[in-house]
């Protein structure tokens, strides 16, 4: 327990930092994943066969590529990508980017492709009458989406969102090798200098498992709450 | 674009992929019976078997893969008593480590999917099998298993494909692995697209195969 100590004697206090930095980082990267649902929900549902192809091609290789290959291309490649776009402006000195912002936007894009495939599904089951119906009141297009489509896409996507939600926090630990101090990389570095693997590995799973116990709390009463007059 | 390190680094990535593919056939072989396992001792009306199989998959589906292989690969040598016994002949293997954290991991999904999969049978075509005088153990046998199969393929299918894609973090315990040796070349040339697209292909090819695979076999086992 003295392990667990706050301040300067035990790891306490770097622990509850490093569990605020893993809910920082899957937040941030939840929402990414759902920019590029939004730029790729449409594309997939699309009339035009080579928008389909683009979608398509988003999420089959994300959710058939390992995480951690992606990681390592973001990782190594990031910097890279952002300086070279830099010299067409005529900067050419090293940009380093944050680790949080490589980390976030690598696991965004993973996440947004499983949001992406979520969102489909939720729009494709919506009785084709409900569009039909909005079009014949001579509802406008933007308002049939956010007051018709969008309230009932909710709560048939809420539940599968919340499993994006458990796949994008459980992700977030492989940014560890990224160097980002999250729950992984703490815990990675107390087990170094205290030598007790065991014990703080074994708190890094309790702390994951309070993690997604927590959040499916919360969850439930979002679905609970969309759901309400079904 | 550098076409000479993508074709240089293929031989290097398909050698590695053997490697990724034993992982990922010896973590399924072991986690199906695994998951089976669990999957009976969810169904047990014995409350503490119940219980105990369902902390087991809330345990290994609630926790990053990484912190599970970390525990084993890290921690477990830690225990004097391990490192005294004859599992140590086995636990100082990263390769095992990987081999066991992942079948533990898979076990607990694929107990879910069997579990499910069991749950959705007919009420009748058990009661069909008494009625017509066939021991229990056969009725598990000849009817439930069967159609347990043909029900839990679609997800098991998805769940080999997450597994194939699992096995990446062995490269984190030393073990040089489809990533491993992916990770290995971008550090060394510092060409990460090049590498990914060689990389991320051969898994893209390993998943269609998969994907297809199941496929056949669903319209195989459909009736």
């Amino acid at each position: 327990m003295e392990l667990l100590a706050f301040g300067k004697t035990g790891w306490g206090d770097e622990l509850f930092y490093a569990t605020l930095m893993t809910i920082a980082v899957s937040i941030t990267a939840m929402l990414i994943g759902f920019l590029f649902a939004l730029i790729f929900t449409p594309l997939k549902l699309s009339k035009y066969k080579s928008l389909n192809l683009i979608g398509n091609f988003y999420t089959t290789v994300i959710r058939g590529v390992p995480e951690l290959l992606v990681i390592y291309l973001f990782f190594f490649g990031g910097s890279g990508a952002i300086m070279f776009v830099a010299s067409m402006f005529g900067y050419y000195e090293y940009i380093e980017i944050n680790a949080f912002i490589t980390g976030s936007f690598a696991i965004g894009i993973i996440s947004g492709a499983y949001s992406t495939e979520v969102f489909r599904g939720a729009i494709q089951s919506i009785d084709k009458g409900q569009f039909e119906a909005a079009k014949v009141l001579g509802i406008k297009k933007y308002i049939q989406f956010y007051k018709i489509i969008l309230p009932q896409m909710l709560r048939l996507a809420i539940p599968n969102l919340s499993n994006v939600w458990q796949i994008t926090l459980k992700d977030t630990s492989l940014i560890s090798v990224t160097g980002l101090v999250e729950i992984m990389r703490q815990s990675y570095i107390a087990a170094g200098s205290t030598r007790d693997p065991l014990f703080f590995y074994s708190f890094a799973a309790v702390l994951y498992l309070l993690l997604t116990f927590l959040s499916m709390k919360l969850i439930n009463k979002l679905e609970i709450k969309y759901s309400r007059g079904f | 674009m550098d076409l000479e390190l993508m074709i240089n680094s293929f031989p290097k990535l398909l050698n590695a992929t053997v490697v990724t593919l034993k992982l990922l056939s010896l973590s399924l072989f072991f986690g199906l019976f695994i998951g089976l396992l669990f999957a009976v001792m969810r169904m047990s009306k014995n409350l503490i078997i119940n219980k105990f199989a369902y902390g087991y998959s809330y345990l290994f589906r609630g926790t990053p893969l990484l912190v599970q292989i970390f525990i084993i690969y890290f921690g477990f040598g830690q225990i004097e008593l391990i490192r005294e016994s004859f599992l140590w002949v086995i636990l100082k293997e990263p390769y095992w480590c990987a081999i066991i954290a992942f079948a533990l991991n898979t076990g607990a999904y694929t107990s879910e999917i069997l579990r499910s999969a069991f749950q959705t049978i007919k009420k009748g075509y058990i009661e069909a099998g008494k009625s017509l005088g066939i021991s229990s153990k056969i009725i598990f046998y000849k009817i439930q298993i069967p159609i347990a199969i043909r029900q839990s393929l679609p997800a098991y299918g998805n769940e080999i494909i997450l597994m194939l894609k699992g096995t990446s973090l062995a490269s984190t315990v030393t073990l040089m692995d489809l990533t491993g040796v992916a990770k290995y070349i971008i550090s060394t040339t510092f060409k990460p697209i090049e590498v990914f697209i060689v990389a991320g292909s051969i898994y893209l090819f390993m998943t269609f195969i998969i994907h297809n695979l199941i496929k056949f076999l669903e319209r195989k086992y459909n009736y």
